[in-house]
């Protein structure tokens, strides 16, 4: 019981933290908050890939004389590929965010509404 | 914030550290962490920690806009290029063993190449995303 | 067993700091505490020995991201006025309702994954160790992630390349001009 717990914490805690992520981006309304929570989410979910790609007393995808056990390198590849995109993402999410800020004046999410309505 | 002495100097002292690191990881991405990626990243850290300290108009004049445009588009052509150039020389695209004598030496060449192409162009856009940034004007 | 207490501390601190993030109406506080947040998973990725993930991410989300979200402050908030976000109007019922139902969904579904760092998981078998063995031979690089990255999966990182590109692109045409007003009033003085 005590080693399945401990072999699964990994994945529950990422899990948790994702959740955290996900409810800011959906539960609030300042567009700047869900920017950063969307860039939590994204970040647990990395987590998530390296905790599979992990080995138990592995070392890093370097070869070296004298070493045996590595880590998977192929979730580091992807992962790798996958931050720059998140963060090419958040750049332009921000810029939008400063356009919206230009053109109604507020960046809250309810009086973004209410202008578009009003109109 | 160049009246901040504190700051002056050691920005003064730790940008050519900066500059000299992005470029130690920049081509030890084969022996040891690091990469294209990496190193483009901190070289235009390098050079946003200068535009913060002292002033955005001195640090256009270091690297106007102009360059960073072409070198943004140049890093994206040299990595395609090599591709085009293995096609030339007879084999599939981005296969990097007929651009040396050997197989190793080729590939070697090759992943140097791409890794160039991709801290050049990876290091101007950081810095087109932060120029734009924060040469936006504020005043309503 | 010193790798196993980090870990969990790591993790923990990490979940403390989302709910925090979640709670606080601050929004200069919520930018630090996700600059700090991005640097300790750097450290998290460093304990389960992804050292190259760990060096992007440092750099990229405690560097760059939080550098762009400053700035969108300050672009986007008088400097006198309180940086603070407007109290939430509807009750969260419903996103909590949805959260819980897929986070339980999703722990539901890990009760089958292998263990944690198992050298005989099904992720370890097919393509993993192939990219060990033949990476030195047919590369002559020894850091595997590299030669994977440019050499074996050379087509994505062209593609990956492409898209920070265009997502430049993108962001100097949204902002790259000066606002409309202001070029009008220099046009007529």
């Amino acid at each position: 019981m005590l080693e399945y717990i401990a072999g699964h914490f990994n994945y529950w805690m990422v899990i948790i933290i994702m959740m955290a992520g996900f409810y800011t981006v959906i539960s609030r309304g300042n567009l700047v908050k869900k920017i950063a929570g969307l860039n939590i989410f994204q970040v647990s979910v990395f987590m998530l890939y390296i905790s599979i790609g992990n080995v138990k007393g592995g070392a890093a995808p370097i070869i070296e004389k004298g070493v045996e056990l590595y880590s998977n390198p192929l979730p580091h590849v992807l992962i790798l590929t996958a931050i720059v995109v998140g963060v090419a993402t958040t750049a332009l999410g921000l810029a939008l965010v400063v356009r919206i800020k230009e053109a109604y004046g507020s960046i809250e999410e309810d009086e973004i509404h209410d202008q578009d309505q009003s109109l | 914030m160049k009246h901040n002495l504190i700051l002056r100097v050691v920005a003064k002292f730790l940008i050519p550290l900066m500059f000299l690191f992005a470029l130690y990881v920049q081509f030890h991405g084969d022996f040891g962490p690091g990469g294209g990626f990496q190193a483009g990243v901190i070289f235009s850290v390098g050079i946003i920690l200068y535009a913060l300290v002292f002033g955005t108009d001195v640090a256009k004049q270091i690297i106007p806009s102009g360059v960073l445009k072409v070198l943004a588009s140049l890093g994206v052509l040299i990595y395609a290029g090599t591709g085009v150039a293995s096609l030339l020389l007879g084999s599939n695209y981005l296969n990097y063993s007929v651009l040396g004598s050997t197989q190793l030496a080729g590939q070697h060449l090759g992943i140097i190449v791409i890794e160039l192409g991709v801290g050049m162009t990876v290091m101007s856009v950081m810095l087109i995303m932060f120029f734009a940034f924060a040469d936006r004007d504020n005043k309503e | 067993m010193i790798e196993i207490i980090v870990d969990i501390i790591l993790l923990t601190l990490l979940a403390i700091m989302a709910f925090a993030i979640i709670r606080m109406r601050s929004l200069f506080g919520v930018i630090m505490l996700f600059s700090g947040f991005s640097f300790l998973s750097a450290g998290l990725f460093v304990v389960m020995d992804a050292v190259d993930v760990a060096f992007t991410e440092a750099a990229v989300g405690a560097g760059i991201s939080t550098i762009l979200m400053l700035a969108t402050l300050a672009l986007t908030y008088l400097p006198n006025v309180n940086k603070e976000e407007k109290r939430p109007t509807h009750k969260p019922w419903l996103p909590l309702a949805v959260v819980l139902i897929t986070g339980g969904l999703l722990i539901y579904g890990t009760t089958d994954i292998p263990a944690f760092g198992d050298p005989d998981a099904p992720a370890q078998k097919h393509v993993g160790p192939y990219y060990l063995e033949k990476s030195l031979p047919e590369t002559g690089v020894p850091n595997a992630v590299t030669a994977v990255l440019a050499s074996y999966r050379g087509f994505d990182t062209l593609g990956e390349v492409t898209v920070i590109f265009t997502a430049g692109i993108a962001v100097l045409l949204l902002l790259g001009g000066r606002r409309k007003e202001k070029q009008e009033n220099s046009d007529e003085t």
